[in-house]
């Protein structure tokens, strides 16, 4: 079991998310977008989406920094196991918080402004709960590690050797397996999460712009020499006012 | 010099009579989907008035176009490139739908589907965007022919800002107003600030003819045009998630026939043409610091195609013969260049934009005429045009930064050149004073007079086709099995409702239409294949496959 969770698992998710990624940025470019529904509704979201964007960039960050970088790498530094722990549950804690009422915030205005929970798909639902599943969880971890004080459990000799491993191809099931429960679901939640990634409009986080801070402001293009064959039928960005969803006598 | 060439439009406010044809045939052709119910790329705004979107000329609020920073470099009025990047996640002062308006439909089937009453059955208003009922408070033109503009006149951001620099009122009572139309579409800038704010690079310039387009494969919905864009001629497509502008109807114009609002426009008041201008020079241009000075800068930026050096490094450009010859035939050179008739819209924007307008003279000849002069006196008109300080200074404030002296200019241009040819209409001896007292020549004013009166088709639109040694390239390629069963054949693909195979901004360009028209079968559908396209039978005989064939009778 701990194989199939800890050694098999990751890679398949890695994998999908992958190979996801590629096959929905040739299929789907047009799809491929925020799909902000700021136009409907921009008072919350004006609190929310800052709250939630800015708190998961310093959660992704502090991600980076427990799993990748070495305990001892840290150590030699001068920066001891305590101090450390201390500093991540600190920010990392103000880091979830945010992110969690941003979400939060952002979830209730989905679901109480007409338009906007109109626009919300299925995919987008399931996307929500893991991703609602996979920040709460994380915070558990991090509640979990406070009420212990120093007793708490050091991730970083078990959850981050197992996460370095697996690119090394050799997984260190056995460090993983050791860790306590509630880092398991986390992990768990987190890894169907990235399964998912391709397939719902979180895509939008691999195109993220930074190259605009290096583009000239005005761009030229020649023309485009293709132009798509005529189908007979409708294209996507083409179907017609009133759609279907819109008539609620249809629903 | 780094010549360039840029489609451009000229708008003779003169003539507009404000019948909304040009708007509705544009939706007709490019916004008539889901999610784009409530946009419109042309629209014609009364003005005074609050356009739309509402009050969309207040920069203080909405943000658009550029300034000239502190350190006197030109910058997004949003500012620079990392503040913005910072405030990407909740656009600071994007407009929402009631800012446009909230599009509706009626309820038309309980006309024919109520039940028999005592009461006529009504058709409601059902909003389109949620689907409920609706109340009707505001549209695309819910200010037309100024309607309501002695309760709401105050809100239009130009008479803010002329009462607030003079003494003088603009009057809403229903005697000494005036007013006018402005029909728009996006401006095809040459320094647009849509382009500059897009955090993807998605929206891009053409190089071959100047028009500005969205890469729908490349948006990525973070809608910061939308508040880059000064005219808010960028709109977020609700459904897609992805920016959409006026195309200039580029199929159209690749193939060498007019956008379709300038096709469709009653009053013949839409040119279309070439321009030919320095691109190395746009930057420099726009960073004038005095705003008034925007006007001058601009025309600079446009180089003679008649001179030899222009022509030679046009050359050097690659641009072919037959666009330069298309050049030099251009109505919008002519009118903005050469006349000096046509001026831009907002160049205190800083995006030298590349639609123009003839500002009009008809509310002071309208005036003149209902208090008994003879409205095409030349000393009357001209007297007239000094005494209507304000219609001047409203069409300053939109066309020249509130330099008076440029419109005043132009009207006089235009009064001068209905003086000259009444009296040649009515058979006197042309007067040679006219044209002189406005700094032009009999020839230039006829030729101007020719232009603006009564030039034809191809005088009015000289549209070079997109480069012959190309052409192939804008013919169809592929076939249309391409796109059968594929998984983007759905409306909804299974990502969201813009998931789905990929499509570049698409309208059948001509060569898809002409293919589809001279096919002898529909696409796709197999029940009709062998069958003649009756749109396409002379009449003559009956080719086989005129008649379905006959279906075999089941034998009991």
């Amino acid at each position: 079991m701990d194989v199939l969770l800890w050694g098999v698992l990751p890679y398949l998710v890695l994998a999908t998310l992958v190979l996801g990624t590629i096959w929905r940025y040739r299929y789907d470019k047009f799809g491929w977008t925020t799909r902000s529904s700021q136009l409907y509704e921009s008072r919350l979201l004006r609190i929310g989406s800052p709250l939630f964007h800015f708190g998961i960039l310093m959660v992704f960050i502090g991600h980076v920094g427990g799993l990748v970088i070495p305990e001892d790498w840290t150590e030699k530094v001068g920066i001891s196991e305590s101090i450390y722990h201390f500093n991540a549950l600190l920010f990392g804690g103000i880091a979830g918080v945010c992110t969690l009422v941003g979400i939060l915030i952002l979830v209730v205005r989905r679901r109480r402004t007409g338009p906007v929970f109109m626009a919300t798909t299925t995919n987008d639902k399931v996307m929500y709960v893991l991703l609602v599943g996979a920040i709460t969880l994380g915070l558990w971890t991090t509640l979990v590690s406070v009420g212990a004080g120093q007793e708490a459990h050091n991730y970083r000799e078990t959850v981050s050797p197992w996460f370095r491993s697996l690119f090394t191809l050799q997984p260190d099931v056995e460090a993983m397996a050791a860790a306590p429960v509630q880092f398991h679901i986390h992990v768990l939640v987190a890894l169907l999460l990235f399964a998912a990634w391709p397939f719902t409009r979180l895509v939008h986080a691999f195109t993220a712009p930074v190259h605009y801070l290096f583009r000239p402001y005005i761009v030229y293009r020649s023309r485009d020499a293709r132009t798509p064959a005529p189908t007979g039928r409708p294209r996507p960005g083409w179907s017609p006012v009133g759609t279907t969803d819109r008539d609620r006598s249809n629903r | 010099m780094r010549v360039m060439a840029q489609m451009g439009m000229v708008m003779n406010l003169d003539k507009c009579i404000g019948c909304h044809t040009c708007s509705v045939t544009c939706k007709q052709a490019w916004t008539n989907r889901a999610g784009t119910e409530y946009v419109w790329f042309n629209n014609v705004e009364t003005r005074p008035g609050q356009g739309y979107p509402r009050r969309y000329e207040d920069q203080e609020q909405w943000q658009g176009g550029w300034e000239i920073n502190k350190r006197g470099r030109l910058q997004l009025k949003t500012g620079g490139r990392f503040k913005r990047l910072l405030s990407i996640f909740a656009s600071p002062v994007q407009p929402e739908l009631k800012d446009y308006y909230e599009p509706w439909t009626y309820d038309y089937k309980t006309l024919i589907e109520a039940p028999l009453g005592d009461d006529f059955p009504v058709a409601r208003p059902k909003s389109l965007i949620t689907g409920e009922d609706t109340k009707i408070t505001w549209s695309a033109n819910w200010d037309d022919n100024l309607g309501g503009a002695s309760e709401m006149g105050h809100l239009d951001p130009i008479v803010q800002r002329i009462r607030k620099e003079s003494e003088d009122k603009i009057k809403f009572e229903f005697e000494q107003t005036f007013m006018f139309y402005l029909p728009r579409i996006c401006e095809h800038c040459l320094n647009p600030s849509c382009m500059a704010s897009c955090p993807s690079g998605a929206i891009y310039k053409r190089e071959e003819d100047g028009i500005v387009l969205v890469d729908q494969d490349r948006c990525r919905g973070w809608r910061q045009c939308i508040t880059g864009c000064p005219y808010k001629k960028v709109y977020f497509n609700h459904k897609s998630g992805k920016a959409e502008k006026c195309t200039f109807c580029y199929p159209r114009i690749e193939v060498g026939i007019p956008t379709v609002c300038a096709e469709t426009c009653v009053g013949r008041l839409r040119y279309l043409g070439l321009f030919l201008y320095d691109a190395d020079a746009v930057t420099a241009a726009a960073s004038v610091p005095d705003e008034k000075d925007l006007y001058e800068a601009q025309m600079d930026l446009l180089l003679d195609p008649e001179d030899p050096a222009v022509i030679a490094a046009a050359r050097e450009q690659g641009i072919a013969e037959d666009w330069l010859e298309a050049a030099r035939r251009s109505p919008v050179y002519a009118l903005a260049k050469r006349y000096r008739v046509a001026l831009p819209l907002h160049p205190e924007y800083r995006t030298m934009p590349m639609v123009w307008y003839v500002p009009p003279l008809s509310p002071v000849v309208d005036l003149l005429s209902e208090q008994g002069h003879d409205a095409e006196d030349r000393d009357v008109l001209f007297g007239a045009i000094d005494a209507l300080r304000i219609p001047v200074e409203y069409l300053a404030e939109l066309f020249t930064a509130g330099d008076t002296e440029v419109v005043d200019g132009v009207l006089r241009k235009l009064a001068a050149m209905r003086a000259y040819m009444r009296g040649v209409n009515l058979g006197r001896d042309p007067d040679g004073s006219i044209p002189e007292a406005v700094g032009m020549t009999e020839e230039s004013m006829y030729e101007m007079y020719r232009l603006m009166a009564i030039a034809k088709y191809d005088e009015r639109y000289v549209i070079p086709k997109a480069h012959v040694e190309q052409a192939h390239e804008l013919e169809e390629i592929g076939c249309s099995l391409d796109f059968e069963d594929g998984p983007g054949m759905y409306d909804s693909g299974p990502f969201g409702e813009a998931s789905g195979r990929p499509v570049p901004v698409a309208v059948e360009n001509f060569h898809a239409l002409k293919q589809r028209q001279t096919t002898d079968r529909p696409a796709g559908d197999e029940e009709l294949r062998g069958r003649v396209n009756l749109l396409n039978w002379d009449g003559n005989g009956t080719p086989a496959g005129l008649f379905p064939e006959k279906r075999q009778e089941p034998t009991a």
